[in-house]
């Protein structure tokens, strides 16, 4: 037995072999928590000031948002919504697709559900790991998405990082440079904590906008699979007064 | 208050024989449930036929409430879904009931297809039982293809382009063939349409038909069950089957259990892991179609990779679609196949047992090897392992013919 666990394990890690899907840096995890309101109205006041003026949330509602994060209806109309001033409308942009496209060579996709797209961890690895890059149109290049066509637009918070590269031995001998690390070139106005918490808590805003009910998915799960359990007691009770005569 | 008792049960038992006179409703009840006579001796696997018909409704009932809110255009079709998840009340419970129930559904079936695998439940005299139902899986199969296309996200549209593309690999008429199953040059509002027609009205029509079918052709032959003996080969004196209890009301009631055990998974699921890692609502599904942008890795869901590994095994693109297409239908020449006259696997000798678990590794492996990028070593292991899964089934007449099986016993044990 142990032996064709050995051979499977072997096997396994043969077929693993070929398929190089490291992406060659480390990735950050990101701490989700949906219950923190505080850490979602955080994240949410990030997106609205930092993303919106090219991303749109186009299937999320602004009073949804206000209602599920705790945001009073005075305080969403006057430091959330800068583009209408109907609480019912989906947070889109002013910003054309034609325009877009003519401004960064692609359009900035809706954000409604990206996190389930790219996924929490993801994004945060992409919001930590921007750095200079002369040769980019606009100064930075990314190391989770190669050749990105968005400035770093949270630069301000992060400062400017530069690659730190390292030489390595290819399997057939030569060599080339990659990206080790990063290091910070010009700091920011946060320092590194903070901006890490400011990214998490954009992140964790962008999986609550993935799936806004997913708040109250959870809570009725509970509900739920307590009263199967409690069902299940007594449908097994009833089978087992049928079957009592049959041997 | 006794008389008015009694003349409610009165008046109940006219209104049946009233109905009895125009309507056989007695006697189908009886037929089918409270004098259909099952063997007393079912074990766990014998559970998935009925869960399979829950899940039915399931998909049929949320399927329903999806269609009062889905529009099925290219334009609108994502965005309606996400007005489902977010703007409909309950609309989130009921799409994620509908997805989960559609993987549901296979994991169902393919544990209820593998319960007539270990007990020879295809055998003499159920085949006609036996293909009824693989007529069901292939339904089934072109229902969860064509649905899978409705969100309308990255994976369906070029899932969708994929699958549809195979049919070009046919000589001579391929290619008219795909653009008119497309009605288009690609994949598009036009596909998306119809589509949309053949997966809530077309396909559901026939299944539930075969459903039917299926269940007519079991009440004719009756169950078989783990020892795999005829239970009406010893009745008593009524012509009552000594190892039958009537399926109601003592299966009705050990089902229902099995019916609970079921929702607590698959409640579990939908409230609280509906994406299931990926595996039941795949990440780049969330991601609008794009007819201009092709995705790095197109990989079905979980359902069709064994089948998606064969066909990426082969070579040749046409004898890839052949072996595909041979690799669902073969499971419907098992009856011919096997030779053995046991039908259980409790009495089957050491061939038939090793045989049906390297099966089941084989189409595990497949199965997960359907879903990787495609390297040389997974390629490689794909064919290794389509060429076991043929074997399985074209060595059958030879293995069972001459197995070390034991007797069997007269009754149920």
């Amino acid at each position: 037995m142990k032996r064709t666990i050995f051979l499977f394990v072997v096997a396994l890690a043969w077929l693993m072999a070929g398929s190089a899907t490291s992406a060659g840096h480390h990735l950050y995890k990101a701490d989700v928590d949906i219950s923190d309101k505080a850490s979602l109205q955080r994240g949410a006041r990030t997106f609205v000031n930092y993303c919106m003026g090219c991303h749109s949330a186009a299937y999320m509602r602004y009073n949804r948002m206000g209602d599920d994060l705790g945001i009073e209806e005075s305080i969403l109309q006057n430091n959330l919504m800068f583009g209408t001033d109907k609480s019912g409308d989906t947070m889109t942009i002013a910003m054309q697709k034609d325009d877009a496209e003519k401004f960064f060579g692609t359009a900035p996709p809706d954000l409604s559900v990206n996190a389930r797209s790219r996924g929490a961890n993801w994004l945060f690895t992409y919001f930590m790991t921007f750095y200079r890059d002369d040769s980019r149109p606009f100064g930075v290049n990314n190391l989770a998405f190669k050749d990105v066509a968005m400035p770093h637009v949270l630069w301000e918070l992060q400062g400017i990082q530069k690659p730190v590269y390292k030489t390595v031995q290819k399997e057939d001998g030569s060599q080339r440079e990659v990206i080790d690390h990063l290091e910070l070139e010009t700091p920011g106005t946060l320092d590194s904590d903070g901006y890490q918490n400011t990214v998490n808590d954009l992140v964790n805003f962008l999986v609550y906008v993935g799936e806004p009910a997913q708040i109250q998915r959870r809570s009725v799960g509970v509900i739920v699979i307590l009263y199967l359990l409690v069902l299940l007691v007594i449908v097994y009770l009833l089978k087992k007064e049928f079957w009592k005569d049959i041997h | 208050m006794s008389k008015l008792i009694n003349g409610g049960i009165k008046l109940l038992n006219n209104t049946l024989g009233w109905i009895d006179d125009r309507f056989p409703l007695t006697k189908t009840w009886n037929e089918h449930l409270a004098q259909y006579y099952a063997p007393k001796n079912f074990n766990f696997w014998y559970y998935f036929g009925s869960l399979a018909l829950l899940v039915l409704v399931i998909q049929i009932v949320t399927g329903i409430w999806l269609t009062m809110n889905y529009k099925p255009s290219a334009e609108h079709a994502f965005a309606s879904v996400e007005y489902i998840m977010r703007d409909v009340n309950w609309g989130w419970w009921i799409r994620y009931m509908h997805s989960t129930g559609s993987s549901a559904f296979f994991i169902v079936i393919y544990l209820h297809m593998f319960r007539g695998m270990m007990y020879g439940s295809y055998k003499r005299p159920r085949e006609l039982l036996w293909l009824t139902g693989m007529f069901i899986y292939l339904i089934l199969m072109a229902e969860a293809f064509f649905g899978y296309l409705l969100p309308w996200g990255q994976m369906s549209y070029w899932g969708a382009q994929v699958i549809i593309s195979l049919f070009g690999a046919i000589p001579f008429i391929g290619p008219e063939l795909a653009e008119w199953i497309r009605g288009d040059y690609v994949v598009s509002d036009v596909t998306l349409n119809r589509f949309f027609s053949f997966h809530v009205i077309a396909v559901p029509l026939v299944l539930c038909g075969l459903v039917g079918l299926h269940i007519f052709a079991l009440h004719e032959v009756g169950s078989n069950n783990p020892d795999g003996v005829e239970i009406k080969k010893h009745k008593d004196a009524n012509g009552i089957p000594l190892d039958g209890i009537p399926f109601h009301p003592y299966y009705t009631v050990k089902d229902i259990v099995a019916v609970v055990v079921f929702l607590i998974f698959f409640c579990l699921v939908v409230f609280f892991n509906p994406e299931m890692g990926g595996y039941f609502l795949e990440h780049a599904n969330f991601i609008p179609a794009d007819p201009l942008k092709t995705p790095e890795h197109i990989a079905p869901v979980w359902y069709f990779t064994p089948f998606y590994a064969i066909l990426r095994a082969v070579p040749d693109k046409l004898l890839g679609v052949v072996a595909m297409g041979a690799s669902t239908l073969i499971f419907m020449a098992l009856p011919w196949l096997d030779r053995s006259p046991v039908k259980s696997i409790r009495y089957r000798g050491w061939k038939y047992r090793t045989a049906l678990t390297i099966f089941v590794i084989t189409f595990i492996s497949l199965g997960w090897l359907g879903m990787q990028v495609a390297t040389p070593n997974v390629t490689l292991a794909s064919r290794i392992f389509a060429v076991i899964y043929f074997l399985f089934f074209l060595l059958m007449p030879f293995y069972t013919a001459n197995d070390t099986d034991k007797p069997v016993p007269d009754r149920v044990t």
